[in-house]
């Protein structure tokens, strides 16, 4: 009941967001980036929070989403439902086919193996100069608005329509995720992350089900990644660094990798932090260092692994 | 199942006297198990029928644990075969056991700390019911899944510890949730490895009541490794004695407390 009324004031207040949030100082694209980083992060937390595995290279299908967007609408049409499709089912792909390479590792190996192949796709980018744009990464495409019948979401010039958007996006994601995570796949995943070998013994296949989580993971991050590239109307490599999937590992720690809404907590922490202090000063990675240091040392679960210390009954 | 249509005339005898049905059910012909020059088993036959409940005993070292590993799959041996209802399962994995019912649980206990007693049994259930790739479930098939969860945990006598965290249980609790989710599986052959280790005695008590009650309630067939002497001649049926990898001896309680050998190698040097 509590979690029911929490839930529904978080909704009410980023349904409001685009009225509060510019009465203090912020802009509702900080917002859109705030959920998109959530989706992304969240996605994520199935394989890093949920499943146990360390997956560090996620960035990769964040910015092949990001990348499928961008050159759907650059060289393809001029649509943004297709822009986010292709791009969600290009960095999803992507996952599902290199799955079978990460799920047999373990630990530090999983680790290795994700940040490698993430980079990989990175030195692609970079390489590709004439299509991808190289280095400068890639412009000159705009989000387009949407057509639904006679009524049309100018997504295009409104960046406040463009948010409802990505809080639809966010609400769709979150629900999907929600229900995974309360269904026996879920339940197997957790059950995984806890003891390996009893699941083995109970004749599970496990590597199926890590894949399982590291494909659902990479269709979601690169779901985040296409209304990121829309965001901006520019995606780099820079999308898919690792530096970015350590960014997304660090924001999942501070808010609490096991609990559901953790990954929020950490990414508007980290969001909201870059964004005043790098206004601030050029060495604002000095203090999210501490910041993060601070968080780990106060709240070894993350900040919400307080509230529930218990953190597998999300 | 092929054990519940001899179940009811079995049922109307006291266990011990009761005739096991002389279905052939797990056999191993000459196997063996080398770790380098060590011969953890070495050349061993066995032979054990549906509804047993049997022992196995042995020094440490005596080679029982691989023993459970050459059976349960987590190891292949070095030679010989396993043989499971008729079907070689050599060379077999671990899941393809499983589905056969051949279940086992650990001599160092292998549960799901961090969840409670509900959600370690759940997932065993779940798992039985080939429900673990399904994104969603139905409001039935969940209903249904907490009901078989709620029936196993009145089986083993934890409904009032369902919601406590089974990290934080008594090692003794542990133990029975660690069976409670091997029953989940709905075992044909239940491998039970030091299932009293380290337990006090009401724990160990309460252990013992539970494995008798499976094996006359259920007629399920039992395997299990054991220390304690009292254990091992008040349930049994039969006992398979191991000594440096091979079968010393094996027979009826009876027959193996008068084994001399046995007597010399074994049981003379606890007593």
């Amino acid at each position: 009941m509590t979690r029911l009324i929490s839930v529904g004031v978080m909704w009410i207040i980023l349904i409001l967001l685009p009225w509060w949030l510019p009465m203090i100082g912020g802009y509702t694209a900080l917002g859109s980036k705030v959920l998109i980083y959530a989706i992304a992060t969240m996605g994520l937390n199935l394989v890093l929070g949920f499943t146990g595995g360390l997956s560090f290279g996620q960035a990769a299908y964040f910015g092949l989403g990001a990348y499928g967007a961008g050159m759907t609408l650059k060289y393809l049409a001029l649509s943004t439902p297709l822009a986010i499709l292709i791009g969600t089912l290009v960095g999803g792909l992507a996952a599902t086919i290199l799955g079978p390479l990460v799920m047999r590792r373990r630990g530090i190996y999983f680790a290795m193996i994700t940040i490698a192949i993430g980079q990989l796709f990175y030195f692609v980018m970079v390489r590709w100069n004439n299509v991808t744009g190289g280095e400068d990464g890639l412009a000159g495409f705009g989000r387009q608005d949407i057509h639904l019948g006679p009524a049309v979401i100018p997504i295009s010039s409104s960046g406040d329509a463009f948010y409802y958007l990505v809080l639809l996006g966010f609400t769709v994601a979150v629900a999907i995720m929600w229900v995974i995570l309360q269904s026996p796949l879920g339940h197997t995943w957790v059950a995984i992350r806890e003891n390996r070998r009893r699941m083995e013994f109970l004749g599970i296949r496990v590597e199926r089900y890590v894949w399982a989580a590291f494909a659902i993971a990479g269709f979601i991050t690169a779901f985040a990644g296409t209304l990121n590239a829309m965001l901006f109307n520019f995606t780099s490599p820079q999308d898919l660094h690792w530096i970015l999937s350590g960014n997304f590992v660090i924001m999942i720690i501070l808010g609490g990798m096991r609990s559901f809404f953790g990954p929020l907590i950490g990414v508007i922490i980290f969001v909201v932090a870059q964004d005043y202090l790098s206004s601030v000063t050029g060495n604002w990675m000095t203090f999210i260092g501490m910041i993060f240091v601070c968080i780990v040392l106060l709240f070894p679960r993350g900040v919400l692994g307080i509230f529930n210390r218990r953190a597998e009954a999300i | 199942m092929s054990v519940a249509a001899t179940e009811e005339p079995v049922r109307t005898m006291p266990p011990a006297a009761a005739q096991a049905p002389k279905t052939p059910f797990l056999r191993m012909d000459n196997v063996s198990r080398h770790f380098g020059s060590l011969k953890a088993v070495d050349g061993v036959s066995f032979e054990m029928h549906a509804g047993e409940m049997r022992a196995v005993i042995g020094p440490n070292g005596a080679g029982k644990t691989t023993f459970f590993n050459l059976i349960s799959g987590l190891l292949p041996p070095t030679s010989g075969q396993v043989i499971f209802e008729g079907e070689n399962i050599t060379e077999q994995p671990i899941v393809k056991r499983v589905a056969k019912g051949i279940i086992r649980t650990f001599q160092i206990t292998e549960i799901l700390p961090d969840l409670s007693v509900f959600e370690n049994i759940r997932v065993g259930v779940e798992t039985a019911e080939k429900l673990n790739s399904k994104p969603w479930i139905s409001r039935s098939a969940r209903a249904a899944v907490n009901d078989r969860v709620a029936e196993l945990m009145k089986i083993v006598n934890l409904t009032g510890k369902a919601n406590r965290t089974v990290g934080e249980l008594a090692h003794g609790d542990q133990r029975v949730v660690e069976v409670a989710v091997a029953l989940s599986g709905r075992p044909r052959l239940l491998l039970l490895d030091e299932p009293t280790a380290g337990m006090g005695d009401t724990e160990t008590d309460h252990m013992v009541d539970l494995i008798r009650r499976l094996h006359q309630d259920q007629n399920m067939s039992i395997l299990f490794i054991e220390h304690d002497m009292d254990i091992v001649f008040g349930i049994a049926q039969h006992i398979t004695v191991l000594d440096q990898g091979r079968v010393l001896a094996d027979g009826t309680p009876d027959a193996i407390s008068n084994d001399p050998k046995v007597r010399a190698a074994y049981l003379g040097s606890i007593e």
